[in-house]
């Protein structure tokens, strides 16, 4: 499971502090599914901001491209224990999504077109931290991977980037998505080992 | 919708872990699809995983039919696209991530 080349493990002091703990680095980047890859075409994509009220905001994927856009640049590590470092994003903020919602809500569920969920406080998807990402190491988000967009969560296990995506829902409770209602951890911080329902 | 060649495991991947909380054999058990009606067994659901967890689906629509999550000492298992796991304790701490 491990692929340290050697050049890799040459330069991992370069990386010192960023390896979050019971990870281990990799250079590839795993596909992990519950479920058949769906092939979305970006013509009939939306994305959907739904406040908890009844009241939601739609953007069309033209509508998407033409918000500004953002470039980060961030580590990401998965569950399955591996890391990948300095992984290279385009997408729009969730700030800019979410800005002036009006809401009581302190929890997101993020929904995706193939009925996955993973829920998030929203304190985690706004300030610069989360993002709808649709372009990956230059190119447009593969399938595998979750395009046309997935959200992009870094700072929290990868389960959390929910692929697919489809949408972002508002939400008082704090709702356990597909895996946080089997057994992983409701919010899931790499950096205090948050994996399961018991750490 | 769905990738040329198959990406799902046999279904036969969730006996091993099924076999440690269940006394009888769980690939023979039989489930009729409440979406799309195909009956199937167990053992020829279309299984995604391991990791994070199993997802069995239903071979006709691709329904979850169940998800079952090892870890150390645990495994949960919930029925249906539902909510709300059962968490099994395992014998000897068995189980957990591969
Ligand atoms: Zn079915």
């Amino acid at each position: 499971m491990t692929d340290f080349s050697p050049g890799f493990r040459g330069r991992t002091h370069a990386f010192e502090g960023r390896l979050p703990p019971g990870q281990y680095p990799t250079e590839s980047f795993p596909v992990l599914s519950a479920g058949p890859t769906p092939h979305l075409a970006t013509d009939r994509w939306t994305f959907t901001v739904t406040d908890g009220t009844g009241g939601s905001r739609s953007w069309n994927w033209d509508e998407m491209m033409a918000l500004p856009q953002e470039h980060p640049t961030v580590d990401i590590h998965c569950v399955t224990r591996w890391s990948k470092f300095d992984t290279r994003w385009q997408g729009v903020s969730l700030d800019v999504l979410l800005d002036g919602v009006d809401t009581t809500a302190g929890f997101v569920v993020a929904e995706s077109y193939d009925g996955y969920t993973t829920n998030l406080p929203l304190a985690d998807v706004t300030g610069g931290k989360a993002w709808v990402a649709h372009s990956f190491d230059g190119f447009a988000l593969s399938p595998e991977h979750g395009g046309p967009a997935r959200l992009l969560v870094p700072h929290l296990y990868f389960w959390k980037s929910a692929k697919w995506v489809k949408g972002v829902r508002l939400t008082v409770r704090n709702e356990p998505g597909f895996w946080e209602a089997a057994g992983y951890h409701d919010y899931g911080d790499p950096w205090r080992e948050q994996r399961t329902w018991s750490d | 919708m769905t990738q040329p060649r198959p990406s799902y495991l046999d279904g036969n991947a969730l006996a091993g872990p099924l076999s440690e909380v269940f006394a009888v054999d769980p690939t023979t058990a039989w489930r009729l699809c409440p979406t799309c009606r195909m009956p199937s067994t167990l053992g020829q659901l279309h299984v995604y995983g391991p990791e994070p967890g199993l997802t069995g689906r239903c071979p006709g629509c691709a329904d979850i039919a169940l998800r079952a999550v090892a870890q150390p000492g645990h495994l949960w298992i919930q029925l249906g696209s539902g909510g709300g796991a059962f968490r099994f304790a395992l014998p000897n701490g068995t189980g957990g991530f591969t």
